[in-house]
């Protein structure tokens, strides 16, 4: 048939370099992750065990477990949630389903992306001067899970919104033609088809929160607090500052001892990220239109 | 379906006319009623929803620029500011506050790590988007996703227990913590975003463009160069702004892995101290109010500047790409 020219077999030997060297790079940038993850158990694992989990930290944070770290951390994530989905959910809404295609829009876009874009620990100053110092919540669970709640906004925002304009409009407009309102419209038919995207975007969320370090350093996160917080009003620990914490700030931490907190709390922010990964995977197999 | 596509405004439902004659509003159609209050109650709460992320935006800026004002007012030199490499807040008998060390230490560790992470970031981007396909192609964006998911204070302390001895080795200096171990970190910290943002915009090229090119024999790569590239040009440009905006707010990392030691550096081995790291490290120590409080504040109000105006860029750049096709 057609014999192949020079000309089409260089052509297809730069594409086949090309196309060797790019896929190099690809696994050079993912390498990183697997090393990381191999180091961190391979010299994490010993440490971790069920009572490193569940007790206090004794000789000044050089031995015993990471309790009260790990419950903060969960505490911090849970208040943080419960300020931040409500509105995220809200706003998402809006600007999918309400929001006309005005300046205001706009900048409420703008507003977004800058909000997701501010460097953590101006969102740490932030946090300090309004919630801590102006609302005189203190140092306080409360005002650091506010903190990460306005910075991990538009996480939700996001995800919620990409979930809420998936559902094809047709869907809408039958409804509103049955003579329903705008809002039975939404919490009856786009709410329940999207309630997987967006519960996709929450669980990121809380992947997100649990890892951030800077926010609630001033905020209400402590170095070293040894006892479970009881309310929203307390200090607590939690898992990113302790591992900064002992890797950096105490003398005389065991090697082992920072790697197998980075692995707990790696084990945390994976878990969540692959709940995520493999829901919307399952969704997008399952989607009827 | 494109996320970009904005949902036409639905007509206004029977219910929410009010001039309808009395007699309707009873009986039967009571229920309607509620359901218009109800309509009308929703439609404030989210619109609240919405205008809040413009109220944080503000409010960031607002008690930011409130609790660093007297510093800028009162005792800052801006001529030393920005040129004196001397940050010396702590002194008992005149401090001084000379930021240029702290931009230089982010300006050059960002630096580095875009050198690292642009190429790599936008070839893995070229690679997902165009050359891999099925399970080859998800599988490298989940590693993608999940070397976005680690930590920043993970990062960091790899920076410090793998990164930092492993230099000491390879290259033979006595200090691990340097620009090259943050600039490596902030790196891979940055590449996940460059890299989605750049495979979003090589898939807004229509596919059209591509198969106009291929009909003319062109080969895959003749197509990318030729075609693909140039199209998807702005919204390349906008994911290494977003790269760099990136790089340049990043706190745990940068303080963990710099070696935070106030330097102007002359190599990739010396040790710098960042911005938001110094920020990090002494707020804790600053006494409220003090001039040295006011001082991280300003370097607040200074990222906070600087990262607005990377990132307004950033998203007119790839708007404008939209916005032109």
């Amino acid at each position: 048939m057609f014999e192949a020219t020079s000309l089409n077999r260089r052509n297809r030997q730069v594409e086949w370099l090309f196309k060797v060297l790019f896929l190099l790079m690809t696994v050079i940038l993912v390498i990183p992750v697997i090393i990381i993850l191999t180091v961190l158990v391979v010299k994490g694992h010993g440490v971790v065990s069920w009572a490193f989990l569940t007790t206090m930290p004794t000789d000044g944070m050089t031995a015993g477990g990471i309790l009260p770290a790990l419950v903060g951390t969960i505490w911090l994530v849970a208040v943080a949630l419960v300020a931040s989905v409500p509105l995220g959910v809200a706003a998402a809404i809006y600007l999918s389903e309400y929001a006309p295609d005005n300046w205001l829009t706009r900048v409420i876009n703008l507003a977004i992306i800058n909000l997701a874009g501010v460097p953590s620990i101006v969102h740490a100053l932030f946090g300090l001067g309004a919630f801590v110092l102006f609302f005189r919540f203190g140092t306080s669970i409360l005002a650091a899970s506010l903190t990460l709640a306005i910075m991990t906004l538009p996480v939700v925002i996001v995800a919620t919104r990409e979930s809420l304009q998936a559902v094809p409009r047709a869907f809408r407009e039958a409804c509103w033609n049955m003579g329903a309102t705008r809002w039975q419209t939404i919490r009856r038919v786009v709410l329940p088809n999207a309630i997987s995207g967006i519960l996709t975007g929450i669980i990121l969320e809380v992947s997100r929160t649990a890892g951030e370090t800077a926010p609630i350093m001033f905020t209400g996160a402590a170095f070293f607090f040894p006892f479970l917080p009881q309310g929203v009003f307390d200090q607590t620990m939690a898992m990113s500052l302790h591992l900064y914490v002992i890797s950096t700030q105490v003398p005389g931490v065991p090697e082992a001892l920072p790697y197998g907190v980075a692995l707990v709390l790696i084990s945390m922010v994976l878990v969540m990220n692959a709940l995520s990964i493999g829901f919307r995977v399952y969704l997008r197999g399952k989607k009827k239109w | 379906m494109p996320s970009d596509v904005s949902l036409p405004t639905p007509p206004p439902s029977p219910s929410a006319r009010r001039g309808r004659p009395a007699s309707v509003r009873h009986g039967n159609l009571h229920r309607r009623d509620l359901a218009w209050y109800q309509d009308k109650a929703v439609a404030a709460f989210v619109f609240v929803g919405g205008i809040s992320a413009i109220v944080f935006i503000l409010g960031i800026f607002v008690f930011i620029t409130k609790e660093g004002m007297g510093f800028i007012v009162h005792t800052m030199d801006v001529k030393e500011f920005f040129t004196s490499p001397a940050w010396r807040p702590t002194f008992e008998r005149n401090p001084t506050y000379g930021a240029l060390a702290l931009i230089v230490g982010t300006a050059s560790v960002t630096g580095l790590a875009m050198v690292v992470s642009v190429p790599f970031s936008l070839g893995a981007a070229v690679f997902i988007g165009e050359f891999a396909q099925g399970k080859l192609r998800e599988t490298l964006k989940i590693l993608v996703e999940l070397l976005a998911a680690i930590p920043s204070v993970v990062w960091g302390f790899i920076g410090l227990s793998i990164m930092s001895p492993l230099i000491i080795r390879l290259f033979d200096q006595p200090v691990g913590l340097n620009v090259l171990n943050a600039g490596i970190i902030l790196g891979l910290m940055a590449a996940p975003i460059m890299t989605t943002i750049a495979e979003d915009a090589l898939k807004a090229v229509p596919d059209s463009y591509r198969e106009a090119a291929e009909a003319m024999g062109a080969t895959r790569w003749q197509v990318i160069v030729k075609v693909v590239f140039p199209a998807a040009k702005n919204g390349l440009l906008g994911a290494v702004l977003l790269g760099v905006g990136r790089g340049f707010g990043e706190t745990m990392a940068v303080l963990m892995a710099t070696g935070h030691a106030i330097n102007l550096p002359t190599s990739v081995f010396d040790s710098v101290r960042a911005l938001t790291a110094t920020i990090a490290a002494e707020l804790g120590e600053a006494p409220y109010g003090s001039d040295h409080y006011q001082a991280l504040f300003t370097l607040g109000i200074l990222l906070f500047v600087v990262t607005f105006v990377i990132n307004l860029t950033a998203d007119l750049v790839v708007r404008g790409v939209r916005k032109g096709r």
